[in-house]
């Protein structure tokens, strides 16, 4: 008798869980569709930079995502991770899937940077402060990501991730300030600048604060759906040794039968 | 834990001694490194004294990922890993221990390469005494930082390409701190020149060295 492959159903969703990810999914998609509608239709083009203001709807926050919430989430879950008292492998698994979705709006960070910069500042790339603090926080979350693929046990490759992002998680603040003072070009933060009072107005602040909701949906949204994806993961990856296992017995009990015959 | 740093380290400086790796293949690589950055900027003098101080740090960089390469290898043939492990040695002892020693190897490749940037990139040096500071808070944190991501990659099959990726980001700090130093040190400029920059070698090296002390036991039981 052939074993079939699902000699273990995988790990089922609640509904709830499956209903809260569909609600959050649609919720994202709304909010960005009205955001580029606000963005490019509605608001009017800014006195200095023209039509290029318009891209300040998605710049900071799919900046904020990338090098804030990704990468706080993924120290505060690996440091969890470590700590001995909560270690499970829920938190490996939301360190894993934040870098892995945080790299991408890093690297959207860079894209939308640059296309803002060639026109603003003549070049696509400068080696201002914080365009070298992220492009060194990719480089960090690439390394991490690259060490997680190496094959390992689960258990192991989970310790190994957790203190790779603890020690990349303590560089990142000491590479801010050694670039902060290498270099300066980038302008300063326009809403969250010291006294909190926003210097731009009207349709254009709140189509900018909605930017930076839908963003932030969308990368809950696809963390969720990446989290889900690494449960899938490990189960095949356990479940494929129980189905080779299964098979070297069933050949065992065939060879046995035949003897008896 | 400091007798387990003395035991450690001299074991290690022990076996350098007698393979001379470092000395008869880490070394000789730095001097091959700056000879190809002179091919790379030019026979120009002026702009190879400008870049002296990134290309001596750079080249650093780069033997200290052999060294630390080096100082893994040694423990990973005849089970010397479990051997440690299984010694009752104090982890923060190892890891001191194990820094000490690559920190040790560390000082002498510098000095060497600090030879070679003056003597072939015509590098004048104005404060000596501000370069040897830079170099000696810098080694403490490559060779830490070299340390832990040593162990981290210790049982992984793809160590070689790996721990270059991991570690050289993680050391770019050293690397600005390091060659701002030095062109304070060059342009003839005071301490204060060069102040912030030793705090932020300072900052790196207690933050790493105190991150190997607590985390090093925990790496070695999941290496």
């Amino acid at each position: 008798m052939i074993p079939s492959r699902n000699v273990h159903a995988p790990p089922a969703q609640s509904p709830r869980a499956r209903w809260a990810v569909g609600i959050i999914g649609i919720t994202a998609v709304a909010a960005t569709a009205l955001t580029v509608w606000l963005g490019l239709w509605v608001t009017p083009p800014d006195q200095s930079q023209g039509d290029l203001v318009r891209l300040v709807y998605i710049h900071p926050g799919v900046a904020w995502v990338a090098l804030y919430l990704a990468f706080a989430l993924a120290a505060v879950s690996s440091l969890l991770f470590l700590w001995t008292r909560t270690r499970s492998m829920f938190w490996d698994r939301l360190a894993a899937a934040s870098v892995e979705v945080g790299v991408v709006f890093n690297v959207c960070t860079l894209i939308s940077g640059s296309i803002w910069g060639k026109p603003t500042w003549g070049v696509w790339w400068a080696w201002d402060a914080r365009l070298t603090s992220t492009a060194v926080l990719l480089v960090l979350f690439l390394g991490y990501l690259a060490l997680r693929r190496v094959p390992a046990e689960p258990d192991v490759r989970a310790k190994r991730s957790a203190f790779v992002a603890l020690f990349a998680a303590v560089d990142i603040p000491i590479v801010h300030f050694s670039v902060l003072w290498w270099r300066t070009l980038h302008q300063g933060a326009t809403v969250l600048n010291p006294n909190l009072s926003p210097t731009i107005h009207g349709s254009m602040a709140w189509t900018l604060l909605l930017g930076f909701v839908a963003v932030t949906l969308v990368f809950v949204w696809m963390l969720l759906v990446r989290y889900r994806i690494g449960v899938l993961e490990d189960y095949l990856g356990t479940g494929e040794l129980d189905v080779a296992l299964r098979e070297r017995q069933a050949e065992g009990a065939v060879t046995d039968e035949e003897e008896a015959a | 834990m400091w007798r387990d740093t003395v035991l450690v380290a001299g074991k290690d400086l022990r076996i350098e001694a007698r393979s001379k790796v470092a000395l008869s293949q880490v070394a000789p690589f730095g001097i091959v490194a700056l000879v190809l950055f002179a091919f790379a900027l030019g026979p120009d003098r002026g702009l190879m004294a400008k870049g002296a101080p990134g290309l001596f740090w750079v080249a650093v960089l780069f033997c200290t990922v052999l060294a630390v390469q080096r100082s893994v290898s040694v423990e990973s043939a005849d089970g010397a890993r479990d051997g440690l492990r299984l010694s009752g040695l104090d982890p923060a002892g190892l890891f001191l221990g194990k820094s000490a020693a690559v920190a040790a190897q560390l000082v002498v490749l510098e000095a060497v390469l600090a030879g070679g940037v003056i003597l072939l990139y015509g590098a004048k040096v104005e404060v000596p005494w501000l370069i040897v500071v830079s170099c000696l808070l810098g080694t403490v944190g490559l060779a830490a930082t070299g340390t832990l991501y040593g162990a981290l990659s210790a049982g992984i099959r793809v160590r070689e390409t790996l721990l270059p990726f991991l570690l050289l980001p993680i050391a770019a700090p050293v690397l600005l701190a390091g060659t701002r130093i030095w062109q304070a040190a060059m342009a003839g400029g005071t301490a204060s020149d060069g102040s912030p920059w030793l705090r932020l070698l300072v900052v790196f090296d207690a933050v790493y060295v105190a991150l190997g002390i607590v985390v090093y036991g925990p790496i070695q039981e999941s290496a």
